[in-house]
């Protein structure tokens, strides 16, 4: 983690980037990091300082309201207070689950690839341990102890196979509909001599969401 | 190899669009008085009575529901723009510029605050109407590209939740174009007809549809 960084995004170097990341606001960070986690096939960065200080945000909203109450601040403010409160945990609970069901899926995939594996908080980490832990547990008991010798592996269909194909992995080829901030100009959508696509700034796109991983992982392009 | 059980069909559900479209701002004008709210997703208020402020759409719904505010419609809400929008929808092929979540938005305000929308009929069954016109036109940009190879899609002026709806067709319809022009797929093809050398036959091409 960059320790230079303010909420976790790669640092930008021009004054445009550097102004729009001071006016957005933690709660506009949660909802794009919630809205790309969702889309993306693979999974992303931990914003690990964003979701910090939103859990700090939290709490301390928590106990303004309890405050409130026992003030005797009029229930419509409090309900007020509740209800925005409501929204941010919401958002910071699916964000934290939508990686969370990403893991369990492809949990295999994750643990072999150190840059997924990376991408993990420390707590994802050990539920990912725990889940595959379980996994081979079951898998070894209910079926695969039952099979012949070369076929007991739970990462390859048998011991004559070259590489670990029996690990599920995200499809990187899959289309995401997606926004770019800024006008990108020609853009190549990859190796193969296509011609560049012409990307404007804020309108959609349906692209491979291999053509635009880095730019999404930058933060310049968001999915929708 | 095990195969993949596509997660994304729908990606966001309708609730969650909703409350991504809740977020947007418009005006109100309170009734009553009340301070400043230092809320998490931002600061509004203070709020007195007759004075017209800025709020998001969830505390303008909350606030109108407890009788304390009303709730001015948006510009575009209007029966003479939504008239504009409505023929220039129905005589262009493109999509009209729209507030991003207009559909949600205008489901909010007809929910909770009808009273506050001069003609809502008349509003209702516009955006109805181009609500129309608007899905025929995937329909047809659909047609388009199941015709002719594509690579990436340009959805200019698409609103979030016609995006969310047509997300599963076009993404599963360019996937598999894109899988089956991989030069993977064109060798096999290639040695099924007996090695015979063959150009690759790629057909019509079109890098990008502008809709």
């Amino acid at each position: 983690m960059e320790t230079g960084a303010q909420d976790g995004s790669s640092g930008y170097s021009t004054m445009d980037d550097y102004e729009s990341l001071i006016s957005t606001t933690d709660a506009e960070l949660l909802k794009r990091a919630w809205q790309n986690e969702k889309a993306a096939p693979q999974i992303l960065r931990f914003e690990a300082a964003l979701i910090q200080r939103s859990r700090e945000q939290i709490k301390l909203m928590e106990e303004t309201v309890g405050e409130f109450t026992r003030n005797g601040i009029d229930p419509l403010t409090v309900s007020l207070y509740q209800m925005d409160l409501d929204r941010t945990v919401f958002l910071l609970r699916s964000y934290l689950r939508t990686r969370l069901q990403k893991i369990e899926k492809y949990v295999f995939h994750i643990q072999k690839t150190a840059e997924l594996w990376n991408r993990l908080s420390r707590q994802e980490k050990r539920f990912a341990e725990r889940c595959i832990e379980d996994m081979e547990k079951h898998l070894d008991q209910s079926v695969l102890s039952k099979l012949p010798s070369s076929y007991k592996s739970h990462l390859k269909q048998s011991s004559s196979s070259e590489e670990d194909d029996m690990v599920p992995e995200p499809r990187l080829d899959t289309y995401v509909i997606c926004r770019s901030k800024r006008f990108l100009g020609a853009f190549q959508l990859d190796d193969s001599a296509e011609e560049p696509v012409n990307i404007e700034a804020d309108d959609l796109y349906a692209l491979p969401y291999k053509s635009i991983k880095p730019l999404v992982e930058t933060g310049q392009i968001d999915l929708v | 190899m095990a195969s993949q059980a596509d997660a994304h069909a729908a990606t966001f559900s309708a609730a969650e669009l909703e409350f991504l479209a809740e977020d947007e701002l418009i005006e109100i004008v309170p009734n009553m008085r009340m301070d400043p709210l230092n809320l998490i997703c931002g600061d509004f208020g203070p709020f007195r009575p007759q004075i017209a402020t800025q709020v998001p759409v969830w505390l303008a719904v909350a606030l109108k529901r407890r009788g304390k505010c009303t709730i001015r419609p948006p510009d575009w809400m209007s029966v003479e723009k939504l008239t504009q929008v409505l023929e220039a929808e129905r005589d262009a092929e493109k999509f009209q510029p729209l507030p991003f979540h207009y559909v949600e938005i205008s489901r909010l305000l007809f929910d909770h605050a009808r009273d506050d929308i001069p003609d809502i009929y008349m509003v209702r069954s516009l955006i109805e109407d181009i609500k129309d016109v608007r899905f025929h036109k995937i329909g047809t940009g659909l047609e388009i590209i199941s015709r002719e190879r594509t690579y990436a899609l340009r959805l200019k002026n698409l609103s979030a939740m016609e995006a969310n709806i047509v997300r599963p067709f076009v993404t599963r319809a360019l996937q598999t174009f894109y899988k089956l022009s991989s030069p993977d797929m064109i060798q096999d093809s290639d040695s099924v007809s007996n090695r015979q050398p063959q150009t690759a036959n790629r057909g019509p091409r079109r890098q990008l549809k502008d809709r």
